[in-house]
């Protein structure tokens, strides 16, 4: 078990410096356009040589590296071209929006997807399993930005009770938040639904839930006693791994809805070009995803005692 | 000797697996989740097929702004489905625009497992040092929140229909990869693979022509529903700013023009949120209804 948590994150650590050498080679390799980036399009050859000079950019790249690497490391990434500040300064209060947005959809997310899985799971084929399964597959269909049309039209344009935007001018007000958190929730409940279902469905036909239901065991401690320990194993893996969709579902959301988050913040640093912003979203996001998929992981062995005592 | 050996291992002529699946795809009929799926897909593709005949305007020409739908030009014609801020006829762009989705939507997914084959099945029959590395490179670009590539990708090297093609191609192997090394991880110690062997085929003429065809079934229905994921892509980066360049027709650049307006004039944007959702519903609802047929025998 330890070894093999320590190979995850051993993993995690490799995958990392491998996305960060991507990432700088991507951005960076080219010091005149770095140059270009953070002086603007009007400077001239004599201020660009100035910069590069200061900044260290006509050492070679391997030690370039290095350096940015180790400040990287220690929380210095730069300062921001677009805001004019340093970029954790940024970074941090955007990130904790979106945790606040990230919340909200999973609190609400996953008893959901939990709830119709197991009920869709517990007799497949039902009437209440198909329905179940017909509006899930619709649901995931309808990409973020479609539902956040159809949404606003409906509660902002038809009934008048909900804010179109989410911009939080005047403060943090929970209504703004509640179209952005229905639009991520309707798009992300249905694939973690469909798993729950499948991964019921399996344990239904297992030989030891028969065993229970013959020995005259209430249905309720079948089910609750006996199969959804099994069966909520392979959703807790997928509901780690739906945090990775989320942080693309975020950028959608918060583009449409002026939300001030991390995705919004990625997008604009994309836009405008602001590199060293670029840099330290996308080490964020990947840090997050590769994070939360080492969770998954480790947790599920945690969680199945057949690899588990293996 | 090598006659009997091919008595016994009748090898899958590339045709022959072609017919087939056209079989398998027939069955469709049997599932009615299928049935639907197929009919929103021949819908979107006959539209395509027939733009310029039942487009009622020209998709790009200026014509009256801000008109509801229902509304009728003043010189002859109804805009059933009204029209944008600059006077384009709504109807008219979501025809047209459905020629954009269809021609680079699949055009990218072939990409895509063009790429995700060939490393698939090179990693999955060669093993090895080949594997250890494809299967690394997989696992980091798979690390990526999918929409963070795109839009790192599609930031620094502009945005066109090659270039989203390029990303798509690049941010999606990697998936097709895992599931066609797995599958010729079990495929590869059959006995016609074994017999083939024998009989000196060589390394790749084995893998496309003894193991590939055998893998199809969960590749298709795969396929269908990567589909929906480049189709919901490429209306992602359209609606983001990164998609298609402007004026053609494109659903997702279409509803990212009109977003501003959405809270007071919601035709504009709804009706290809509509067009580009119910295309997805389609692809999905087939590979559903072709994994119920496949599950079945």
């Amino acid at each position: 078990m330890i070894v093999f948590m320590c190979k995850r994150l051993g993993f995690m650590v490799v995958t990392m410096i491998v996305v960060s050498t991507l990432l700088f080679l991507l951005l960076e390799i080219d010091a005149e356009n770095v140059a270009v980036g953070v002086l603007g399009p009007y400077s001239n050859d004599e201020q660009r040589r100035l910069w590069l000079e200061a900044h260290g950019y006509f050492e070679p790249l391997w030690l370039r590296y290095g350096t940015w690497l180790m400040k990287f490391a220690s929380g210095d990434f730069g300062q921001s071209i677009r805001f004019n500040v340093p970029v954790a300064e940024v970074l941090w209060p955007r990130l904790w929006n979106t945790a606040i947005l990230g919340f909200w959809t999973f609190a609400l997310m996953i008893p959901l997807s939990l709830a119709l899985g197991i009920l869709a799971g517990m007799r497949e084929g039902s009437k209440l399993d198909r329905s179940i399964s017909v509006t899930s597959v619709t649901t995931t269909s309808i990409p973020e930005f479609a539902s956040a049309v159809f949404l606003s039209a409906i509660f902002v344009f038809w009934l008048k009770i909900l804010p179109g935007t989410s911009g939080m001018s005047s403060g943090f007000e929970f209504k703004q938040l509640i179209l952005p958190v229905m639009v991520l929730v309707i798009y992300d409940f249905g694939y973690v639904a469909r798993m729950t279902r499948a991964s019921m469905a399996e344990v239904m036909t297992q030989p030891y839930i028969r065993t229970a239901v013959l020995k005259g065991l209430p249905y309720r401690q079948v089910i609750l006693r006996h199969a959804l320990r099994n069966a909520l194993i392979a959703p807790f893996t997928v509901i780690m791994l739906q945090i990775n969709w989320l942080l693309s579902g975020v950028i959608v959301v918060e583009f449409f809805f002026a939300y001030k988050g991390f995705g919004a913040l990625l997008l604009e640093a994309s836009l405008n070009g602001d590199i060293f912003l670029i840099e330290a979203c996308a080490m964020v996001a990947v840090f997050v995803a590769v994070a939360t998929q080492t969770i998954a992981d480790v947790g599920y062995t945690y969680l199945n005692p057949r690899i588990r005592f293996a | 000797m090598t006659d009997i050996v091919r008595t016994i291992t009748p090898a899958p002529t590339p045709g022959a697996a072609f017919m087939r699946a056209l079989k398998s795809f027939a069955l469709i009929r049997e599932s009615w989740v299928g049935m639907i799926g197929t009919g929103l897909v021949v819908f979107w593709i006959v539209v395509a097929l027939a733009a310029p005949v039942i487009a009622p305007f020209e998709p790009n020409a200026t014509l009256q702004p801000f008109a509801k739908p229902g509304v009728a030009f003043t010189k002859g014609g109804i805009f059933w489905l009204g029209t944008d801020h600059i006077g384009r006829d709504i109807l008219s762009r979501i025809i047209w625009g459905s020629r954009a989705v269809l021609l680079y939507a699949p055009l990218a997914t072939i990409c895509a497992y063009t790429v995700g084959i060939v490393m698939g099945l090179a990693a999955g029959y060669f093993r090895g040092w080949i594997d250890e590395l494809l299967s690394r490179l997989a696992d980091i670009i798979l690390s990526f929140p999918v929409l963070v590539l795109y839009i790192i990708i599609i930031a620094t090297i502009g945005a066109s229909a090659l270039n989203i093609i390029v990303a798509i191609t690049f941010a999606s192997a990697p998936g097709i990869f895992r599931i066609v090394r797995g599958l010729v991880l079990d495929l590869r110690n059959r006995d016609y693979v074994a017999a083939a062997q024998t009989r000196g085929e060589s390394s790749w003429q084995i893998m496309l022509v003894e193991i590939l065809p055998n893998a199809r079934g969960p590749l298709i229905v795969d396929a269908c529903l990567r589909l929906g994921y480049v189709i919901i892509t490429i209306g992602v980066l359209g609606f983001l700013g990164l998609g298609l360049p402007p004026p053609d027709p494109d659903w997702g650049g279409m509803i990212n023009e009109t977003r501003q307006m959405a809270l007071a004039f919601p035709h504009m944007s709804v009706f290809p949120c509509v067009a580009i959702s119910s295309l997805i519903l389609g692809f999905n609802l087939l590979a559903d209804g072709l994994r119920e047929i496949s599950l079945r025998d």
